[in-house]
């Protein structure tokens, strides 16, 4: 494994009384696609929004591309430029168009002019794409399309690494597949991600190492073969059952 | 009838007086609106500070200036704080009171609207470097303000039909140049003048909002 570009330790997060998270390790190398896996409330959000610092970590310490996220004296916006996020629910901006969405934060934060960010907004659009749907506001655009604008918005800042909290189950069985083959190209350009979905075929044919998560903690992880065909955890054996039923 | 009450030879004589009237009131309309958005933007923007030491203060000087009849506050200003020293003119009174009293009210319609939006908005630019402020100019407040558009027009509604309260402080709005043209035709003339003049300036705006409020409507369907 090659140096780490994502060091996460012994992070705990609460939520006033409740222990979200209870000491985990994560460490990602470079160009590494780790899935993260687990039941409903067992922290998988709070993991990856603790990584941008969308959510502050009670303790512990997360170093992304040598910069610590946590120091006070770390310019927190300049760093979030580093890591692409992408929400469950897109949240494009509605009174933009996709052009907009994907230009306001190189202009804003990169501090692009509006020809060089339309040109980079452009390219970003063209790499999922969606170049003729620039113009469009998100209200006009398909589900699987939105997400796909949200993939251009924070690829077009150029991330070190990439998070993806559950990006296709907001989406129709047949609009899934155009946000995949997206997420594959970015894997295959050297991209490093850190996704938290439970798409199964994806994880099996692109996934470097799927970790399951339970109760605030990582329970296994490995190669996904290992852990979809001989997990060694029993909590691990019963929540892989009970997906792969579904 | 007709004499004393749309009396054309009267209409002849005073109409640059109520003239005047209408220029004033539109220009106090003019520097009241913008001012009680400013202030309303203020105490929305506060809102959004979730320190206790924020919030209180707030909350009391929102209650306090919306529960206060603003005709009082005006009087106060116009008449009390000649005793403390300070005299100010009857136009400074309206500006003061209008950015404390109207500021309250389009401040609780912006605290609604930027309520209006949901946080993944404000995640979503935070996770691309946008400050929070940014996040604020950029994403959450044209979402708010657009969300609550026929509010803030019905509100500003409001605010320009109670410029008239000017007359009591003696701003020579229309509705006082009215009452002076009246008492110096000893005709209702003047009155019914302005009465007219106040319906056309407002009716369209009127007209605007029920078509605003019908959109709303039909959006939400
Ligand atoms: N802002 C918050 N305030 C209070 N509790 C929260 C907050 N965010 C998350 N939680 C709680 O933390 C726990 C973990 O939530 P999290 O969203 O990380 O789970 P998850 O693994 O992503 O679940 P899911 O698969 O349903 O998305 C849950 O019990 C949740 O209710
Ligand atoms: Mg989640």
């Amino acid at each position: 494994m090659s140096k780490p570009i994502v060091e996460a330790r012994e992070i705990h997060k609460h939520f006033g009384h409740l222990h979200v998270l209870k000491g985990v390790d994560l460490e990602v190398a470079e160009r590494e696609l780790v899935f993260v896996i687990g039941p409903s409330g067992s922290g998988k959000s709070t993991l990856l929004r603790c990584l941008n610092r969308l959510e502050e970590p009670s303790s512990g310490s997360v170093v992304v591309d040598g910069i610590d996220m946590l120091d006070p004296r770390t310019d927190i916006n300049h760093a979030r430029q580093r890591i692409g996020m992408v929400f469950q629910s897109f949240n494009l901006y509605p009174h933009m168009t996709a052009l907009g969405n994907v230009t306001l934060a190189l202009r804003k934060v990169a501090g692009k002019s509006r020809g060089e960010a339309d040109v980079l907004g452009m390219a970003a659009l063209e790499r999922v794409g969606l170049a003729d749907r620039a113009g469009h506001t998100p209200g006009q655009l398909s589900g699987g399309q939105q997400q796909r604008v949200a993939i251009a918005r924070a690829i077009a800042l150029e991330p070190r690494v990439m998070l993806f909290d559950e990006p296709t189950s907001a989406l129709d069985p047949e609009l899934v597949g155009s946000v995949l083959e997206v997420m594959r190209d970015l894997r295959q350009s050297g991209m490093t991600m850190i996704v938290v979905s439970h798409e199964m075929g994806f994880a099996r044919n692109a996934a470097d190492r799927v970790v399951f998560m339970d109760d605030g903690l990582i329970v296994e992880q490995g190669p996904p073969a290992a852990i979809f065909e001989n997990p060694t955890q029993e909590r691990t054996r019963a929540f892989i059952g009970q997906i792969q039923r579904h | 009838m007709i004499e004393s009450f749309f009396n054309p030879e009267i209409i002849a004589a005073i109409w640059p007086i109520v003239l005047a009237g209408l220029l004033n009131t539109v220009l106090l309309s003019l520097i009241v609106v913008p001012l009680g958005l400013l202030g309303g933007l203020i105490l929305a923007l506060l809102a959004t500070v979730h320190h206790p030491l924020v919030r209180w203060p707030l909350m009391a000087w929102v209650d306090f200036f919306r529960a206060f009849p603003p005709l009082v506050l005006l009087v106060l200003l116009f008449a009390g704080l000649p005793f403390a020293g300070l005299e100010l003119g009857g136009f400074a009174c309206v500006a003061i009171a209008f950015f404390l009293n109207t500021g309250a009210y389009y401040g609780e319609i912006l605290r609604a609207g930027i309520d209006s939006v949901p946080a993944g908005q404000v995640e979503a630019g935070r996770s691309t470097g946008l400050s929070r402020l940014q996040a604020m100019t950029y994403i959450v407040l044209p979402q708010a303000v657009r969300n609550v558009l026929p509010d803030l027009m019905s509100n500003t509604l409001e605010v320009v039909k109670l410029t008239s309260l000017g007359s009591v402080v003696a701003v020579p709005e229309l509705l006082f140049q009215a009452r002076q043209a009246q008492s110096l035709t000893y005709n209702a003339t003047p009155i019914v003048l302005a009465a007219i003049i106040y319906f056309l300036l407002l009716w369209p705006l009127v007209r605007l909002l029920s078509r605003l409020e019908n959109r709303a409507l039909a959006g939400r369907r």
